[in-house]
């Protein structure tokens, strides 16, 4: 069987990998370097019997996605920095009432307005930290454009999966970006889909704090009446001040993330098997590593790469393993020092050095060879 | 359809009771108007979805066995919205106060008007914050006090059903709580409006509002509403002095000239799906 091959952009290839995986609803805010996001599936989704709706500002966006999201949708929407600032808000609502949704970042620098419109990787704190409150999330990075459409199809998964918010941090790069993609038919791919509970409506609890096991979210309208809000709730869904009810209701939201990493991790381990040197990086600026590591291979340092693909949760474990037979960590990231205190966090014992350049230029192979040199001089 | 003889129980959620509303409220009354009036239209508990932002009146769908949604501050219609557009056959009623659906909503009132989305909205309309202690809001009157007015309220508020209306709406009433029969009949004609309508319900807090405007039993309050409402009819024979002060209360403006949101966007599926 011949192989669908495109070339296509990366926001082209988000739209499509939400469309394979079921897609029934986006909503979102005009913003660059996103736009094309919104652009093709406000062509795509009405053909094929699907809501498109464009909303009066961010927050509604996310508004909309939560409310088709409860009646049942695979819902998704798209932006970029400022907008991601304003979407917060229901980020938070999205993860307290653990409401399945994807939501695209394509990254460019700030803060605030930034740069309109040049690359950065400057939200990753704020794609865990950005909305109030204590609570797990779940992140993807992608480093190219056949990756951005898988790994919407399983951003859409684990949303389902695990009833919580999933980022999709791309950035301008691998936004805009032209490259071969291969388009899977449905049944090569996993594609989970929303499911109606396996009890009666009278029996069903729209949350589960203590089974360790994620309740399916019922679609409104289909006979399971039940209450949501953002006040902390029990089970029942209705609000609560019980210290107790409290506890396991932070402890839900963290735990269930947490205790299955296994399943929502996912890596890439680049020549680490004789590495002296572990550079550590994710999306776009993997792609110049990648290129700096046969520059610095060539020249005779052994050097690997971690490239993490979930970026949350952080896969601290890896990192730490690989610490403790590679003495020197490289960070390299499109912003001024972020994920960097994750690897020191996690890679005790090794020295960790960074590689920082926010000007709105992607990291050259140049670059990162030269630290890797002055790294392996250290 | 139901076609049970009416009965509150059979809408509340027992369980959750009593519920957070001070001694008084106005906000009971119009709960209860709503129920008469969602059984009145016949609509089974199933297919009615009710959204609500934050605030006194947005605790109202925790108490009622609906599919309910207590959203965040000022955004029910946003999810309201998307529900209505995934599942169009779904009844959507968005709750809210004057704060909620005004200030920190505003701009999903207006945009909401504006599309004519078949939804309907009702505002709890008591002029003030009361959840956080009695702040001004943008339907105070001018000259009345808040915790944030201390010297009187200098800013214009807004009228919810002009604004409701320019914005696109095409139904628009207002009602109050004293008018209970009245407020039912007009949420029957909000309901079955096939585009967006606003109900503007003019409620009493006496504890945040009316204390600080002498009005602080709601006795008082109640008597406000009765006193100044004005039937939009008698309105009209009236001059701006002996309006002044009071409100018009009654169906304001209804259209069904405008074309629906929701139907036309699923029109335009049907018309893809042939091409």
């Amino acid at each position: 069987m011949s192989k669908n091959i495109k070339l296509m952009q990366g926001n082209e290839a988000v739209a499509e990998g939400a469309v394979i995986a079921g897609c029934d609803f986006f909503a979102g805010y005009p913003i660059t370097p996103s736009s094309e996001v919104a652009e093709i599936l406000s062509n795509k989704l009405p053909k094929i019997g699907k809501v498109f709706l464009q909303m009066e500002d961010e927050i509604a966006a996310l508004g909309a996605v939560l409310g088709a999201a409860l009646g049942g949708a695979k819902a998704i929407t798209a932006s970029s920095g400022p907008g991601m600032s304003l979407k917060q808000e229901h980020i938070g609502y999205a993860s307290m009432c653990e409401i399945p949704c994807v939501i695209v970042n394509v990254m460019r620098g700030g803060p605030s307005t930034g740069l309109p419109t040049l690359p950065a990787q400057s939200d990753i704190m704020q794609a865990k930290w950005g909305t109030h409150g204590d609570h797990a999330i779940i992140a993807i990075t992608p480093s190219s454009v056949n990756e951005s459409l898988y790994e919407t199809i399983r951003a859409f998964n684990l949303a389902v999966k695990y009833r919580t918010p999933v980022l999709l941090l791309t950035d301008e790069i691998i936004g805009h970006m032209r490259e071969k993609v291969v388009i899977p038919d449905k049944n090569e791919v996993e594609i989970i889909d929303v499911k109606l509970p396996d009890v009666p409506p009278e029996k069903y609890n729209p949350y589960n704090y203590t089974s360790g096991k994620v309740t399916p979210l019922a679609p409104m309208g289909e006979g399971y009446r039940y209450h949501v809000t953002g006040l902390i709730h029990g089970e029942t869904g209705f609000p609560s001040q019980k210290t107790d009810v409290i506890q396991n209701a932070q402890n839900w939201l963290i735990d269930k993330i947490y205790k299955n990493i296994k399943d929502i991790e996912k890596f890439e381990e680049f020549q680490t098997g004789d590495a002296d040197i572990l550079v550590v990086a994710y999306g776009s600026t993997s792609r110049s590593v990648r290129q700096a590591i046969s520059m610095a291979r060539a020249a005779g340092i052994k050097v690997g790469m971690f490239r993490p693909i979930t970026i949350w949760p952080f896969p601290e474990e890896q990192i730490s393993n690989l610490s403790k037979k590679i003495k020197k960590v490289l960070v390299v990231e499109m912003n001024m020092g972020q994920i960097i205190l994750e690897v020191q966090r996690a890679a005790c014992g090794s020295k960790v050095y960074g590689l920082h350049v926010a000007n709105g230029e992607p990291i050259t192979p140049d670059q990162i060879f030269a630290k890797i040199k002055e790294v392996s001089e250290n | 359809m139901i076609k049970t003889k009416f009965n509150y129980d059979y809408y509340l959620r027992k369980n959750t009771l009593p519920h957070i509303w001070c001694p008084g409220c106005g906000d009971g009354i119009i709960l209860k108007a709503l129920l008469r009036a969602i059984h009145k239209c016949g609509y089974s508990k199933d297919e009615v979805v009710i959204t609500s932002g934050i605030g006194c009146a947005s605790r109202l769908p925790g108490y009622v066995d609906f599919n309910t949604i207590h959203t965040t501050h000022g955004r029910a219609l946003t999810f309201a919205i998307g529900m209505k557009m995934y599942k169009p056959k779904l009844k959507v009623i968005t709750i809210s106060g004057d704060g909620d659906a005004l200030a920190i909503g505003g701009n999903h009132f207006i945009h909401a008007a504006r599309r004519n989305i078949d939804m309907t909205l009702i505002v709890f309309n008591n002029y003030t914050y009361g959840m956080t202690g009695g702040q001004y809001s943008p339907t105070q009157p001018l000259d009345s006090f808040a915790t944030t007015t201390p010297f009187g309220s200098i800013e214009p508020p807004f009228d919810v059903c002009s604004l409701a209306q320019a914005a696109g709406a095409t139904w628009v009433g207002r009602s109050t709580s004293y008018h209970a029969v009245q407020l039912e009949k007009f949420m029957v004609g909000a309901l079955t409006h096939p585009g967006f309508s606003v109900l503007d319900v003019i409620t009493n807090c006496h504890i945040s509002y009316g204390r600080r405007n002498k009005m602080k039993s709601p006795v008082e309050m109640i008597k406000y509403q009765k006193e100044k409402a004005v039937p939009a009819r008698s309105a009209e024979n009236m001059s701006p002095e002996e309006l002044a002060g009071r409100f018009k209360t009654g169906v304001l403006f209804e259209t069904k000239d405008k074309p629906e949101f929701c139907g036309e966007y699923h029109k335009k599926l049907e018309l893809l799906k042939t091409k």
